[in-house]
């Protein structure tokens, strides 16, 4: 049986960039525990073999020309920007 | 009865005939919208102004060679892009996207046909959920009883088309969004192979399964939707360049000596029994039509949640990860720094059921857990796409219910999400093989509810898909059996 | 103090100079106004979707060969996952375990001996966008970077001296100019490189834990660099202390490496496959193809110029430093140039003028074809060494044809046997005390000569007809 700690759960929320509330990772744990559970009835499968499945069509080597386009103005580019600046998108730094 | 009782051939002959315009269409869906989606609430946002005008000038310029979808009212679903109008996948992240910027590669074909987009649909929140219930907004209602969920995550979409507020609709399908609500709905929904429509507009939930697809009141519109839709797309890399059949060609041929497959997992323990006994009575309309039936095994079948689960999660919790509140959408108001605008923008946007898979995922992909969960999934995923296959090598298509339950009461599953997606067993292993599947109405159950009959055909094969689903249609009446609202009474 | 042994290894990024980006057709232009060169995809906004810039494939190839890797047959793409405003989709697209080059290496010189850098890996991947920092608390994104191609070359640990590092760094780059996809400029940051240095006790097996430096701005800053890491690391080491891993950045000022943070664990970026792009697949043809497109490289040219130009090994060297010199010697020899005197001016004029002032070959005036032909004038007697030496500071400066130069300069030189003659019987007749001297052995009395010549003829005479007729002449009295 697969075990999840609420260390891991909070280790998890930050990988995920989650803020994430002590109720929270009560919660989560055990539900995540639940659904982890039940994910080891792969287990009983053996998959040495097999090769795994990224795309369920045969596709390869799609590409395009190396031809630029315009699209969108850089007025369109800041238009849904939360904060700006000189054209530039606007975030808080990071503290040191 | 109302202008969404017509085909879409009827339509096109009242439009030419002058017997209706599109403006009658545009006005009969926004005034049904104003009578009864307070009661349904399927729609996010509406596209009413726009789409008026629209509509006038689409009366203008009617012409001879218009296409089979001229001026008819669509509703989309709202993770499809849909350019200067409001775009949110029905999170709180994207409350405020009013212009994504651009056209999915879907809403230029439409344009092309020139549909009027009414608006855009409620969802389960970047279409994770099978209940709506999961809306960042609010919760669509089965307009068959309100008290019930219209199944997810495209319940806005089926939703809307039962309840007539739009004539058809578009929705995607990842694990079984189009045809569970479709089911649910008692509407007809289609989700096409992988690859056969272009994901570029599409929000992304699971990139490697989901696709776009129609929701219709008939199969023969559905076909006539689809056809719009398909077509390879230099945007979309994972887009098959394929030849595109004309499925209205379908409906000409009869099921006389086709190959049904059943498999025994699909109507098994767990699925109800009212409807196992509509499914079986589908098969014997099919016998009478003279399809044979044989039953068969999906060996992988039980595995295919779980697998699911690890991979759609994963995949999701990447795709969903660009939601940081720098470029578009909503940041948090707080004062902080870097990492905590992150941290506290993402927590306030995402709901529940967003964070659990988003956590998931992350997880199954984390070092150490990659091999045990990610790629085990991954491996589990070819078993079942060689198990349909096989059948594949004997039969034409695979028959069996959509769900293994009719609409659940409102809140009834909230709090056990492990139970509700082990409900989606039916739907789950038809993304995972790619191959096309659809939900037509089979019946009702003691309450009323719909119950959807799924038929799930080879690659690209969704010809022989609508073929079986007409010929059922055709032979029964579920499909002309409406819900009664509010206003109907 | 010297019984340690330094182990570095590198990880240069690469950006490639292809029109579009890598996976938007968004322009891939350097220098322009912030957030100009953007569309939705680059914006990582809601449903779009990457596509892939076939050039930037063929350009990483390009790479990948001219520095003797293996040329992967299936590969793909995968996502590396983590959160920073200039990275929008919160992944980058890279590669993870099939890179499209490995197994490769490079050739060094230093010291007068050869030595071979092996090379771990060349992957493709996008490029982020740029963060600046500003000192009120807030930073500024601009997304015109993000997306454009971008190889990034690991070497392995073979590197041993700061030195070895600098001439990897060269090589590289001169390579990678050769192959022409990338301009390689460090200042525009076409080309950026983070180190990785340990130190061990000489004889041990096991690596020492190594720290990571960042913003490099020059190769000799990364040689800087390296060398206070390597004495830092051993002064630690020295006193009983514990090298932490840690990632450090150089300070240009103080010149000293700065503590930036202390890892803990290995990052964990949770790669998977990139669910929307399918697998590339390299067959035979399309490998020769890029293969045959590759231009000689430098050391190709440096063995030929040896062998076939009979120049020394040193000016081989120099000559093919860089792509823009060995091209432009090429195109002097072509204009029909002797090897060995185009090599002559361009590893000295040339050179001290570019180094006086600070400008590259590409910037100067005079072409190949103009130094070609003023060599010639040189070598059919037409001007002397020294006349040579004013019509290149006119050539160089401002360009044009040197026969021209010489003519409005004056500058032809006096080949006129009758002539000269005249002129030196009339100097000797002036000079009997000087002859007699020469006659006696003063050897100096023969430079004297020739200078008063020199002097009688404002430096247009012959040199070495100059000579023989005085002696003839001499000879005579």
């Amino acid at each position: 049986m697969a075990d999840i700690s609420k260390e891991q759960v909070k280790h998890v929320a930050n990988l995920a960039r989650l803020a994430i509330t002590d109720e929270e990772v009560e919660r989560m744990t055990k539900q995540l525990a639940d659904i982890i559970n039940y994910a080891e009835l792969l287990n009983e499968l053996d998959t040495d073999n097999v090769k795994p499945t990224t795309h369920v069509l045969d596709l390869k080597n799609v590409m395009r020309k190396d031809e630029p386009r315009e699209w969108i103005s850089k007025e369109d580019a800041l238009k849904n920007a939360p904060d700006q600046k000189d054209g530039q998108f606007r975030v808080p730094s990071i503290l040191e | 009865m109302s202008l969404f009782d017509y085909t879409l051939k009827e339509l096109q002959e009242k439009l030419h005939n002058k017997e209706i315009t599109v403006s009658d269409l545009v006005e009969a869906s926004y005034n049904r919208i104003n009578e009864v989606d307070d009661e349904i609430q399927a729609f996010l946002t509406l596209n009413e102004e726009e789409a008026k005008q629209q509509a006038k000038q689409l009366d203008e310029q009617l012409g001879s060679d218009a296409s089979i979808l001229y001026g008819v009212p669509i509703g989309i679903k709202d993770n499809i892009v849909t350019k200067g109008l409001r775009t949110t996948a029905a999170s709180q992240i994207l409350e405020n996207l009013n212009d994504p910027l651009y056209d999915a590669t879907v809403i230029e074909k439409l344009k092309d046909e020139k549909t009027v987009t009414i608006g855009k649909l409620n969802m389960d929140e970047f279409a994770m959920g099978s209940t709506n219930e999961n809306s960042g907004f609010k919760k669509v209602r089965n307009p068959w009883n309100t008290d019930y969920v219209p199944g997810g995550s495209s319940g806005g979409s089926a939703a809307a088309v039962a309840a007539g507020e739009v004539f058809f609709s578009l929705g995607s399908d990842t694990g079984g969004s189009i045809r569970q609500p479709a089911s649910f709905c008692g509407v007809v929904g289609l989700k096409p192979t992988y690859g056969l429509v272009s994901r570029f507009g599409l929000i992304a939930f699971a990139s490697s399964l989901d696709q776009i697809g129609p929701i219709t009141r008939t199969v023969e519109d559905n076909a006539h939707l689809l056809q719009a839709i398909v077509g390879h797309d230099k945007m979309d890399s994972t887009s098959a360049n394929v030849e595109i059949p004309q499925y209205a060609d379908a409906f000409k041929q009869d099921v006389k000596g086709l190959r049904i497959a059943v498999p025994k997992e699909y109507l098994a323990e767990g699925v109800d029994p009212e409807v196992k006994e509509a499914v079986l009575a589908a098969l014997k309309q099919y016998e009478e039509l003279g399809a044979t039936w044989e039953e068969v095994s999906l060996p992988h079948s039980k595995y295919a949640v779980a697998a699911y689960y690890l991979l759609s999660s994963s995949e999701a919790s990447a795709n969903l990860a660009r939601f940081d509140g720098v470029r578009y959408g909503v940041r948090t108001e707080k004062r902080v720094d870097m990492l905590d605008m992150f941290k506290q923008s993402r927590a306030e946007g995402f709901g529940d059921e967003v964070k659990r898979r988003i956590m998931l995922g992350t997880f199954a992909l984390s070092s150490g857990y990659y091999d045990a969960y990610y790629k085990k999934a991954q491996k589990v995923r070819t078993l079942i796409k060689n198990d349909f296959e096989k059948i594949f090598e004997d039969y034409d298509v695979v028959i069996g219910p959509t769900s293994p339950t009719t609409a659940y009461k409102i809140g009834e599953k909230i709090d056990d999400p492990l139970t509700m997606y082990v409900d989606d067993i039916l739907t789950i292993p038809v993304n995972l093989a790619g191959v096309p599947g659809i939900s037509v109405p089979c019946g009702f159950s003691k309450e009323g509810l719909p119950i959807g009959l799924q038929i799930i055909g080879k690659h690209f094969d969704e010809s022989t898909v609508y073929r079986v689903a007409y010929a059922f249609e055709q032979a029964t009446d579920h499909h002309k059996k409406r819900p009664t609202l509010g206003g109907d009474k | 103090m010297s019984n340690f042994e330094t182990v570095i290894g590198l990880e240069v990024h690469v950006e490639l100079k292809t029109n579009s980006k890598i996976f938007s057709p968004a322009p891939n232009a350097f220098g322009s106004e912030p957030n100009s060169n953007v569309n939705p995809i680059d914006l990582g906004y809601p449903g779009v979707l990457p596509v892939l810039n076939e050039e930037a494939v063929n350009y990483a190839m390009k790479a990948a060969m001219a520095i003797n890797c293996d040329i992967a047959t299936d590969t793909k793409f995968d996502r590396k996952n983590y959160f920073y405003p200039d990275n929008p989709k919160a992944y980058q697209i890279s590669q993870f375990d099939q890179p499209i080059g490995e197994n490769g290496y490079i050739d060094i010189e230093v010291n007068g001996e050869t030595k071979r850098i092996g090379i771990t890996r060349l992957h493709l991947e996008e490029d982020a966008g740029k963060l600046t920092h500003n000192d009120d608390g807030y930073s500024l994104v601009d997304y015109n970077r993000q997306g454009t191609p971008l190889v990034e070359i690991v070497s392995e640990p073979d590197i041993r001296t700061p030195e070895e590092a600098y001439a990897y760094l060269e090589k590289l780059k001169n390579i990678i100019q050769y192959t022409g996809v990338s301009d390689c400029k460090m200042e525009e940051g076409s080309l950026r490189c983070d180190a990785n240095i340990s130190i061990r006790p000489i004889g041990q097996k096991e690596f020492g834990t190594k720290t990571e430096l960042k913003n490099l701005n020059s190769f000799s800053f990364v040689q800087k660099g390296l060398e206070f890491e390597e004495k830092r690391q051993r002064e630690v080491l020295l006193n009983g202390g514990e090298i932490l891993q840690e990632t450090r950045r150089y300070d240009e000022k103080t010149k000293e490496t700065i503590l930036m943070r202390v890892k803990e664990g290995s990052d964990d970026y949770r790669y998977f496959p990139e669910p929307d792009l399918v697998p590339l697949y390299i067959d035979d043809a399309w490998k020769e193809r890029i293969r045959k497109e590759i231009p000689e490289l430098p050391d190709a040219r440096l063995a030929r110029y040896v062998k076939d130009l009979d120049l020394p090994a040193y000016d081989a060297g120099v000559l093919t430093s860089t792509i823009e010199m060995s091209d432009f010697f090429e195109a002097a020899i072509a204009a029909g140039a002797d090897p060995k005197q185009a090599s002559n001016w361009l590893m000295g004029e040339v050179s001290a003028y570019m180094n006086k002032q600070q400008v590259e070959i590409t910037d100067l005036k005079m072409t190949p074809e103009g130094l070609a032909k003023m060599i010639k004038l040189i070598e059919d007697g037409t001007i002397s060494s020294k006349m040579a030496k004013k019509v290149f500071a006119e050539l160089v400066e401002n360009g044009g044809d040197p026969e021209k130069i010489v003519k409005e300069k004056g500058l032809v030189q006096i080949s006129d046997e009758g002539q000269l003659r005249d002129i030196i019987s009339g100097i000797l007749d002036a000079n009997e005390q000087s002859i007699i001297d020469y006659k006696n052995g003063k050897d100096k009395a023969l430079g004297f000569l020739v200078g008063q010549t020199m002097k009688a003829t404002k430096g247009q005479a012959n040199p070495p007809m100059v000579n023989k007729i005085i002696l003839e002449e001499i000879d005579k009295r």
